[in-house]
């Protein structure tokens, strides 16, 4: 019950326009020029102190970007993006090392405490010698790569990691350090001709974060991202390469905030999964950036392009994901089911209220010998939101046993929103077994007696009701997220009831 | 879309198509202006293509490629063989109008068994009346292929059923090809009255040896206040005939509609239906059956509109592909904001009985209001081997055990056709592909 009051309590407190994370941080930044153009991409290459093979790969795809159109099918409405007008690149001034927490400068440090990041961390992320004879500790055993506006601020828990010879940094560094694995793997999932906006990503990509699971371990700590959209205008564009060699495992967690704006912002990030033989990534993200205000003016556009690459057999990606911000979303987290006996799954909890517009799903490509899949997709859509699900499950010819398991349900809030599923399912082999099922309603009245009747106020039901929906896919979150994610989901439904 | 949309070499002729029969086709003034319209709209767009969201699965341009020249009307030879191959039909107890390479033949058809209360008029008349130039307007359904069927349609019927009349016998509808190489263009009306009864029946057919012709055909049903309405299509056309099909129903309020449709025969075809609930408390059950081997692509896509408050919709629709072939399923739900306590289920499953065979699902919820129940569910699969099993243990052959399993697969769909006769034809013509399976 505790837990339930606690979210009704939130609902009650924050209106749509009081955006929990909507500061601004006024720290001085390094910009690029507005707008893109060759010169852009040479200048954020240069920024990064790039190999030359770097800055040609992203040249090719910037060429490429050129000749290619902006994606509509999707359905999402918004204006014309003016790609010239935006910074694509904005880097935190240089600092020299710091020795005191005092010495942080004090507009990141609010950042930080608002984020909730507890000072501990928020030393080692700043890059805070440690006291004499402290290591720093590890009890929350969560390595934290915080983005802080295109560059990767710092990395904590290095040292352990390293320890167990996980490669964890900043992707900037990784293409210097590890240009043999970065070259091998960049690109090889989500190739840079891929699409419009993974395309755009390649080209202009500042910085993102960089995971190597050496054969046969398995990663001592869950790993943390934090993306951080600060500057205005500026389009986020991160990228991240996951690699599980064989027979290791990762738990990757990505959380994402963004101060409020009125201008919408562009966030255009790739992520890129391999799991060789045996191997196991799990993904999991909770995205609440900043939706936009009651009147659907700001907020983020979220288009983003996931996916996983089961690449050695009996490998396994798991993506698990809560989308409760942006005024756009439009992702699908996939899996390329390649190696024999490989799965897939994706868990998904989204979340539209005001003018929100969710477009988002996955695929399941099935390839190899006896692949199985499970997505379990569970949309919510209140205010005047419209939330759709669109997903792809394939078998190719030689995919025998492929099995499928697909349930995606909608739940409406309010007779102004919409929910809609676009399931494409194709099956070119036989003996692929594929079973998907949908379903669409409203909250029962009954259910909402029975609660009401007992004594609980229209808003806690509610509340009972939506956390009962969505927990299937929450209890696949790892512990401390699925708190956040718990308080999230009760912030992001604000107004919609009663 | 911003598709580009170029012309290939291939379809260059479809103009000329056009220009050379423009005046063998009924109707002046008003309506000569609505077929160049029409046509003008079809040039436009072009055929049907794999980016265009709705045909994603069925690319005519790489399918179909061309429109084929117009029948000549049928003459003597035509005629004679076109009732050979209906007299080849399983016998059904139906009042039936025969349109023969897309031209109405009164010889074939028995009009005088018309009931009272009936008005049968045949397209071409009242086209040539000069008043009826709407029968050859779009209406809200956009599509390449329904303004290609405006601009070259020959025939077809306009009937009206009047108020709170019941008709006993089924109205049937049988189309025959004899000409190979051409296409035919037909477009039909049916108009029931309130509270009014009738049962339509549609059929596809050809007669021997005739070989790839195309047929479009566009049917527009409206049901009236409190009527009830089955109807059954059963599309048998040659093994190389192309064959797209438009339908579009409105249904009335409190009315009840079962529509049924079977592709066993034609190497191309789609069969898109529009549905739209016009008023409240109506129910409809809409189902389908895909039969296909060899090389075959059928393509079955069903637009359910529930425009307004309180109505019921169930679509079961069945898919048994063989061999090489290609079935596509796309149902769509749309439930308009304000449409409140919309009840509607799509159940769609397929069976692949050979690894090179494809089967598309896409079935789609489109959910504007929040008071409804609405699901879809869809499975692919082979034929279960414990059930398999289970029959070969007691003494059935694998073949036979195969085809008692397909009945039953495929009559979840066929059950719902009320009218035993017609459900009866319908598994007649499902056993008979079955047999021929061998």
């Amino acid at each position: 019950m505790a837990a339930v009051q606690e979210t009704v309590d939130r609902v009650r407190q924050i209106d749509v326009d009081q955006y929990r994370y909507g500061f601004e941080t006024l720290i001085e930044s390094e910009k690029a020029p507005k707008g893109l153009s060759e010169d852009t991409v040479r200048f954020i290459s240069t920024k990064k102190n790039e190999p030359a093979w770097m800055l040609e790969w992203r040249l090719e795809a910037y060429r490429r970007w050129l000749t290619m159109a902006e994606p509509t099918w999707a359905r999402v409405n918004y204006p014309k993006i003016d790609y010239q007008d935006i910074y694509y690149y904005a880097a935190p001034k240089p600092k020299k090392a710091l020795t005191s927490v005092d010495e942080i400068d004090p507009e990141i440090l609010k950042t930080y405490e608002k984020l909730g990041i507890p000072l501990r961390e928020v030393v080692i992320l700043e890059g805070v010698e440690p006291p004499p004879g402290g290591e720093p500790s590890a009890s929350r055993k969560i390595a934290v790569d915080a983005v802080f506006d295109s560059v990767s601020v710092a990395t904590t828990f290095k040292e352990e990691l390293r320890k167990a010879g996980v490669i964890f940094m900043p992707i900037s560094e990784a293409i210097r350090e590890h240009p043999e694995i970065v070259k091998k793997y960049l690109g090889s999932v989500v190739p840079t001709s891929d699409n419009f906006f993974a395309t755009l990503n390649a080209a202009v990509f500042s910085d993102g974060s960089f995971v190597y699971v050496p054969p046969g371990v398995r990663c001592p700590m869950e790993l943390s991202t934090y993306f951080r959209i600060n500057e205005r205008n500026t389009g986020q564009f991160e990228r991240t390469l996951i690699i599980a060699d064989k027979g290791s495992y990762v738990s990757y967690l990505e959380g994402c905030t963004a101060p409020q704006r009125d201008e919408n912002q562009l966030h255009a990030a790739v992520v890129e999964l391999v799991a060789l033989d045996d191997a196991e990534i799990k993904y999991s993200t909770v995205q609440n950036w900043y939706p936009g205000n009651s009147e659907g003016l700001g907020g983020i556009y979220n288009f983003v392009t996931k996916r996983g690459d089961c690449r050695g057999v009996n490998s396994k990606i798991s993506w698990t994901q809560v989308e409760t911000g942006s005024a756009i979303t439009w992702k699908y987290p996939s899996c390329i089911l390649r190696g024999d006996n490989s799965r897939g799954e994706f868990y998904s909890i989204a979340i539209s209220n005001g003018h929100q517009q969710v477009d988002s799903g996955t695929k399941m490509l099935h390839l190899g010998k006896n692949t199985t899949s499970r997505i379990i997709s569970k949309g919510i859509a209140a205010g005047v939101s419209q939330n759709t699900y669109r997903g792809l499950v394939t078998a190719h010819r030689k995919a025998t046993g492929a099995r499928n398991y697909t349930a995606c349900d909608s739940l409406l809030i309010g007779d102004k929103c919409g929910a809609h599923t676009v399931p494409y399912v194709e099956a070119k082999n036989s003996s692929a077994l594929f079973e998907h099922e949908a379903t669409t309603s409203k909250i029962s009245e009954d259910v909402l007696f029975y609660c009401t009747q007992r004594g609980l106020s229209q808003e806690e039901a509610v509340g009972l009701v939506v956390n009962g929906f969505v927990k299937d896919v929450l209890q696949q979150l790892p512990m401390e997220f699925a708190v956040e994610a718990q308080k999230l989901i009760s912030i992001s439904l604000e107004g919609s009831v009663g | 879309m911003n598709v580009v949309l170029t012309k290939t070499e291939t379809q260059r002729p479809a103009s000329d198509v056009f220009a050379g029969v423009r005046d063998r086709l009924p109707g002046r003034g008003k309506a000569a202006e609505a077929r160049e319209q029409a046509f003008a709209a079809f040039e436009r767009a072009g055929l049907p293509h794999r980016r265009l969201e709705d045909w994603k699965y069925t690319d005519l341009r790489a399918l179909m490629r061309d429109v084929l020249p117009l029948a000549a009307a049928p003459d003597k030879n035509a005629l004679e063989r076109a009732e050979a191959a209906l007299a080849s039909l399983p016998a059904v107890d139906a009042v039936r109008v025969v349109l023969v390479d897309g031209a109405f033949a009164p010889t074939l058809s028995n009009l005088g068994g018309m009931e009272t209360g009936v008005r049968v008029q045949t397209l071409r008349e009242a086209l040539e009346d000069g008043n009826h130039a709407d029968l050859l307007s779009n209406g809200s359904e956009p599509g390449a292929m329904i303004a290609l069927n405006a601009a070259m349609a020959t025939d077809g019927l306009v009937i009206t059923v009047a108020d709170r009349v019941a008709i006993a016998k089924p109205l049937h509808i049988a189309h025959v090809a004899t000409r190979g190489s051409t296409a035919s263009f037909t477009r039909s009306f049916l108009t029931i009255g309130k509270a009014a009864q009738a049962t339509l029946l549609e059929s596809f057919v050809a007669a021997e040896g005739t070989k790839s012709y195309q047929v479009n055909d566009v049917i527009s049903v409206s049901v009236g206040d409190d009527a009830e309405v089955q109807h059954v299509r059963l599309m048998d056309d040659g093994a190389d005939a192309t064959n797209i099909t438009t339908a579009v129903f409105s249904v009335g309020a409190k009315a009840r509609l079962t529509t049924f449709n079977m592709t066993s025969g034609g190497i191309l075809s789609r069969y898109q239906g529009h549905l739209t609930f016009s008023g409240e408390g109506a129910e409809v059950n809409a189902n389908g059956v895909n039969l296909l081997n060899g090389r075959q692509h059928a393509d079955t896509t069903l637009f359910l509109d529930h425009a307004v408050p309180h109505c019921m919709s169930r679509e079961v629709f069945r898919s048994v592909v063989d061999d090489r072939a290609q079935s596509v399923f796309q149902g769509r739900i749309i439930v308009r904001p304000h449409a409140q306590k919309t009840d509607a289920k799509m159940m769609t499953r397929a069976l692949l009985l050979s690894d090179e065979a494809e089967a598309d699902n896409k079935p789609e919820l489109e959910i504007f209001a929040d008071d409804v129940t609405c699901g879809h569910g869809a499975t692919t699969g082979a034929l279960d081997e414990s059930l398999l099993f289970y029959l070969r243990a007691r003494g059935l052959p694998e073949k036979e055990a195969e085809a008692l399993l397909i009945q039953a697969f495929v009559g979840e769909a066929i059950e719902a056709i009320a009218s035993d006769g017609l459900r009866e034809l319908t598994v007649t013509i499902a056993r008979a592909w079955l047999e021929r399976r061998g």
